[in-house]
């Protein structure tokens, strides 16, 4: 280095989860004669206020230009330290967090010499890597008071009228004609009896006169360009026309498609096999007939499409669970029973079921159907139920568990196979968007507790089924947080993004185009230097995970904290004797 | 105070972690209280397909025995190729070492989630073996 730093050191007994294994005043003694450092010493509690003043202070009096904390993980307290560093006037980039608990003394508890050894290492790599640490600033860019909502079902929906009453405008656009999604095709849904239609119109009549929203039906969106707070989206109409639209966000609501059994599969394709769905539709006619004779028998089938395994019919499984099938099914149960009620006519029903997970409070509506004298039998994954064809009837064989596994023969007018829920093909969307899919093929959150509704492309949020399967109230529910999120972004109107991203070093870079190709969010571009291409990296774009990193083939890029000075320099450090 | 000069000495292994997914994975192992050597140190990176591999050649040549790529597997939040991407850094590497007369055996990658503590334990420890044995030949 040019000038001699000043590095702050300080090592962090953690009550005595760290000093009980690891020797911190060894530690310091070890590091204190480092090059750069200005101070070393120990703290009994480093995050507490009165340590954090301490060290604002001292950074402030001795005018230190950079500081490491050995502490806990950085998970727990980095961005608390970064704050410290800040509010003591020091750029918080310049500030380094050594793992000494997690990484060194809970795991090293049955070594002391080796923790405090280690410990000592560790600790030297964070401050080879602080002297070579530099000023950075956030990338600080100004937000669109709009955003996009992708499917304008209830989730979607439901985003763009909460977005609207916040004052962002709008864009809703659906794919199909129509707008609704499935809860128009759903007639009474559970656990409370709503009525999808009914929940579908008022969504839509509010959508339709609401001044900050605009709906673009048959519409799809053909390109995407930008950045978080700043994109640009084209969306071509039905009529081919098309409309370029820059909005600060984007939240995809484009829901799922209904698992469509194979043939064969639960007897699927022989007459009188139906889909939950379409026998919802036959109770709302309130007609208990198929083909002109009265139903008096019916059989449903469970899990038809949910937490499949792999087999040789079934190449592609789909593992999860659908989550809103049991409710569904008991739910219907119970119409069933009230239309029996209505009109009479004597139903029998038989629910071939693995687990019931109508949990939470729609327990009680699976509670409600046994009332109501529907009969649950359970099927084991290895045994499941067999459909075939008898004198004009369907005849279902199931080993009931709960029955010492007895072979059961149950005459059925009508089966109703409860299947699950897809992903939704939307292959174009997919290249557009460029937002990870968890391993069933539904869109990926950051972290499914943490971070639900963010992807990994800034600005761009998810809800709904898209994600995962989900009841309607789930939906509801992550389609309100995508909107809390949205409108955090939004409302602020800057955000700042974090500058660990990748630089390219001109004199070295010769435009090979290894990093283009590297990039999956195109955050390289070529650009003209003086009489030379060189790449250029679009901050807001580069995540700076560093993938581009090890291809280039003249070393001449590198991601900001983890340079190849700092890396190369840490590792010296965490292998160097200790004296 | 100083250190009386320590124990056996065993295979120092340099470990380049993922900070979202494998780094969380290590820091399990601690909180657990699952033990492995204290000749492991580890360096996070943002990515494990980031790694150079002139880093991999530099750490054995200082004197770590061996280097293991702690990867983000197939949850990483950034790449759904992760493990592709890491798995050609990591042929590169390989190439270098022997280019520079290093067993490609002091390298080894797998991938560690954030609930790997136990993985990461037990790779650590038969690292060690192998790196054990591939010095007493």
């Amino acid at each position: 280095m040019a000038q001699k730093r000043k590095i702050g050191v300080y090592v962090c007994h953690c009550g005595g989860n760290i000093s009980d294994y690891v020797n911190v005043e060894e530690v310091v003694e070890g590091v204190k004669n480092e090059p750069g450092v200005e101070v070393a010493k120990t703290h009994m509690f480093s995050c507490s206020d009165a340590a954090q003043q301490l060290m604002i202070d001292e950074i402030k009096e001795k005018q230190l230009d950079g500081v490491v904390v050995a502490s806990c993980s950085p998970k727990l307290h980095m961005f608390t330290f970064r704050g410290m560093s800040e509010r003591a006037g020091l750029n918080p980039y310049q500030y380094v967090q050594v793992n000494l608990r997690e990484q060194c003394s809970w795991a090293h508890t049955n070594d002391k010499i080796g923790a405090t050894e280690k410990g000592i290492n560790l600790v030297r790599a964070g401050i080879a890597k602080c002297i070579l640490s530099h000023s950075l600033s956030a990338i600080r860019i100004e937000t669109k008071p709009s955003a996009l909502v992708i499917g304008a079902g209830i989730s979607g929906m439901r985003a763009a009228l909460s977005l609207a009453d916040m004052g962002l405008a709008v864009h809703l656009i659906e794919k199909e004609d129509e707008v609704g999604g499935w809860a128009l095709k759903t007639a009474l849904m559970g656990p409370e009896a709503q009525n999808g239609p009914d929940i579908a119109e008022k969504l839509i009549a509010r959508i339709k006169q609401h001044d900050n929203i605009m709906l673009y039906t048959g519409a799809e969106l053909t390109e995407k360009s930008g950045n978080i707070g700043d994109f640009n989206v084209k969306v071509r109409l039905n009529d081919d026309s098309e409309v370029t639209l820059n909005i600060g966000a984007i939240i995809v609501t484009t829901g799922f498609d209904t698992y469509v059994p194979q043939d064969g599969e639960y007897g699927w394709g022989t007459d009188g096999v139906v889909e939950l769905k379409d026998f919802r539709k036959m109770l709302n006619d309130g007609k208990l007939e198929r083909n002109g004779k009265p139903i008096k028998d019916v059989v449903f089938i469970y899990c038809v499409g949910s937490r499949q395994k792999k087999t040789e019919t079934c190449e592609n499984p789909n593992s999860y669970c659908s989550r809103y099938c049991c409710t569904a099914t008991t739910f219907t149960a119970k119409t069933l029973h009230a239309l029996e009620e209505k009109t009479g006519q004597t139903v029998n029903q038989y629910h071939l079921y693995r687990d019931i997970r109508t949990y939470g409070k729609m327990e009680t509506v699976y509670e409600e159907a046994r009332n109501d004298g529907a009969l649950f039998l359970r099927w084991d994954p290895e045994n499941p139920p067999v459909v075939s064809q008898a004198d004009g009837k369907l005849l279902v064989k199931v080993q009931d568990e709960l029955d010492g596994n007895d072979e059961i023969e149950i005459g059925a007018d009508l089966v109703v196979l409860s299947t699950g829920m897809r992903p939704r093909d939307n292959e174009s969307l997919d290249d557009i968007l460029k937002i990870p899919k968890s391993k069933d093929g539904f869109l990926n959150e950051i972290h499914i507790k943490l971070r639900p509704v963010e992807t990994v492309i800034d600005g761009v949020f998810i809800a709904g089924t898209a994600q995962s399967p989900k009841t309607l109230a789930e939906s509801v529910a992550s389609s309100l947080a995508a909107v809390a999120k949205t409108g955090g972004l939004l409302k602020k109107g800057y955000v700042d993004l974090e500058p660990l991203i990748a630089k390219v070093y001109e004199d070295k870079c010769t435009w090979c185009d290894e990093c283009l190709k590297a990039c999956p969010y195109g955050a390289i571009e070529k650009n003209v230097c003086g009489d030379k291409e060189i790449a250029m990296v679009i901050g807001a774009l580069c995540k700076g995970e560093g993938a581009c990193v090890p291809v280039c083939p003249h070393d001449a890029i590198d991601i900001e904290g983890f340079r190849d000075d700092q890396i190369i320099a840490m590792i010296d450090a965490s292998i160097k004797d200790i004296k | 105070m100083s250190i009386s000069k320590n124990k056996k000495s065993e295979p120092k292994i340099l470990v380049f972690s993922s900070s979202a997914i494998s780094d969380p994975g290590i820091d399990m192992a601690g909180s657990a209280h699952m033990h492995y050597s204290t000749d492991v140190q580890i360096i996070p990176l943002p990515c494990s397909s980031g790694v150079k591999p002139s880093w991999v050649v530099h750490a054995i040549q200082q004197g770590f025995d061996g280097v293991f790529i702690a990867a983000c597997g197939g949850d990483c939040a950034y790449l759904s190729d992760c493990p592709n991407r890491t798995s050609a850094a990591i042929r590169m590497a390989q190439d270098l070492m022997k280019e520079n007369d290093i067993s490609p055996k002091r390298l080894k990658m797998s991938g560690i989630c954030s609930v790997c503590a136990d993985n990461f334990v037990d790779h650590m420890n038969k690292f060690q073996k192998e790196l054990e044995k591939l010095d007493s030949k």
